[in-house]
């Protein structure tokens, strides 16, 4: 089948402001909009420029606005957002600074996820073999463990859009992953962190977060129980 | 071993926010004002109609102390959620802090006088001797 790509395009050291560029790509219906760029980039025009490295939703690289949806390219089919003859719409992730086309700066993305101190803290004497948690411990963040920092929802998020200083939810699942482990014991520091003016406050339940998520992650479920943590100060 | 540490995990003392107070009454008068709002919907315009309601409708309906309750309760929290959403918005898309407290003030300053007028309104009641044709 055909279709049309509609690529925003924006080259610093060129543009003054991003356009519009549209390819006619031939592609499968069980192809992946990175198999079009990769087929524009391959065949029509070398200077797309993207970011993609496993493509296979796995290292989170691809992170794109499709269609006016957050979505990782290597992910999504070409069916699923486009009939025969149609045009999908690529743009970068809003909200984080354009470095060229499709390619965000994931610095302050990053410089917040380092913010709610993103490891395992035990201070205790470890013992003789491991930390032993029970299966009901484990399944409590689970889902929060799924996430790959791809930064579809923090960018999908319009609070985040309204005010960049905000953590943002990938930040608050990354925080979340590591307050509800049973082996942790940086869950105060995390949750003042959280408590801050730019922290989970900011959140407004809209959704887009969960939407987001290529992993599936309950997003806003999660940030809901961080929330809840903050006001009972218990976890359990 | 490590079950033992969940049950006495306790993570406070985190200092406590306004935001924390702000998130629960949002909650819990959002839940409230869906009977509210939709009982007050139900009976302004779907059983009654604006040939109805007049002076004399409210006179009669605030005779009853439960509708003045009814009324106080939709007043009260619709409007201070209203408020809390506006502090929302403004803290979102006013980035100038000086601009933010001045617009969060002009809020809290207009919210607290229509408070007002609307809950003297409620304790005041209808005067029916002030009506020209009585009720």
């Amino acid at each position: 089948m055909k279709v049309k790509l509609r690529v925003q395009r924006f080259n610093p050291e060129r543009d003054a402001r991003p356009w519009w560029a549209e390819y006619e790509v031939e592609v499968e219906d069980t192809d992946r909009v990175l198999d079009a760029l990769n087929y524009v980039k391959w065949h029509i025009d070398d200077s797309l420029t993207y970011r993609r490295s496993c493509a296979h939703g796995v290292c989170g690289s691809d992170a794109m606005r499709i269609n006016g949806a957050n979505h990782l390219a290597c992910k999504v089919l070409i069916r699923d957002v486009v009939t025969d003859g149609g045009t999908i719409t690529v743009q970068p992730l809003m909200g984080l600074p354009v470095i060229k086309d499709l390619v965000v700066d994931q610095g302050p993305f990053f410089q917040k996820y380092r913010q709610i101190l993103p490891y395992l803290i035990n201070d205790e004497p470890p013992p003789a073999r491991e930390r032993l948690q029970s299966p009901e411990e484990r399944a409590r963040f689970d889902d929060t463990t799924k996430c790959i920092m791809c930064g579809a929802c923090t960018t999908a998020c319009p609070s985040f859009w309204a005010n960049g200083e905000y953590i943002g939810p990938a930040a608050i699942v990354q925080a979340h992953r590591f307050i509800f482990d049973s082996r942790d014991r940086g869950a105060a520091d995390r949750l003042r962190v959280l408590n801050e003016w730019f922290g989970v406050w900011r959140c407004r339940t809209i959704f887009n977060c969960t939407m987001a998520c290529p992993r599936g992650i309950q997003v806003t479920r999660a940030i809901e129980e961080v929330k809840a943590l903050l006001r009972s100060g218990k976890l359990g | 071993m490590a079950a033992s540490h969940r049950t006495a995990r306790v993570v406070s003392p985190v200092r406590p926010r306004f935001d924390v107070a702000v998130w629960s009454y949002m909650r819990w008068s959002g839940v409230l004002l869906i009977p509210l709002a939709f009982g007050h919907l139900a009976i302004m315009h779907l059983i009654n109609n604006v040939h109805v309601i007049d002076a004399c409708f409210v006179y009669y309906r605030w005779a009853m102390v439960g509708w003045r309750v009814y009324d106080a309760l939709l007043l009260w929290l619709a409007y201070i959620h209203g408020l809390l959403g506006l502090r929302y918005v403004i803290d979102d898309y006013v980035h100038q802090p000086g601009l933010r407290r001045g617009l969060k003030g002009l809020a809290v300053v207009l919210g607290v006088a229509l408070l007002t007028v609307g809950s003297v309104a409620l304790v005041g009641g209808v005067r029916v001797t002030e009506l020209p044709g009585g009720c």
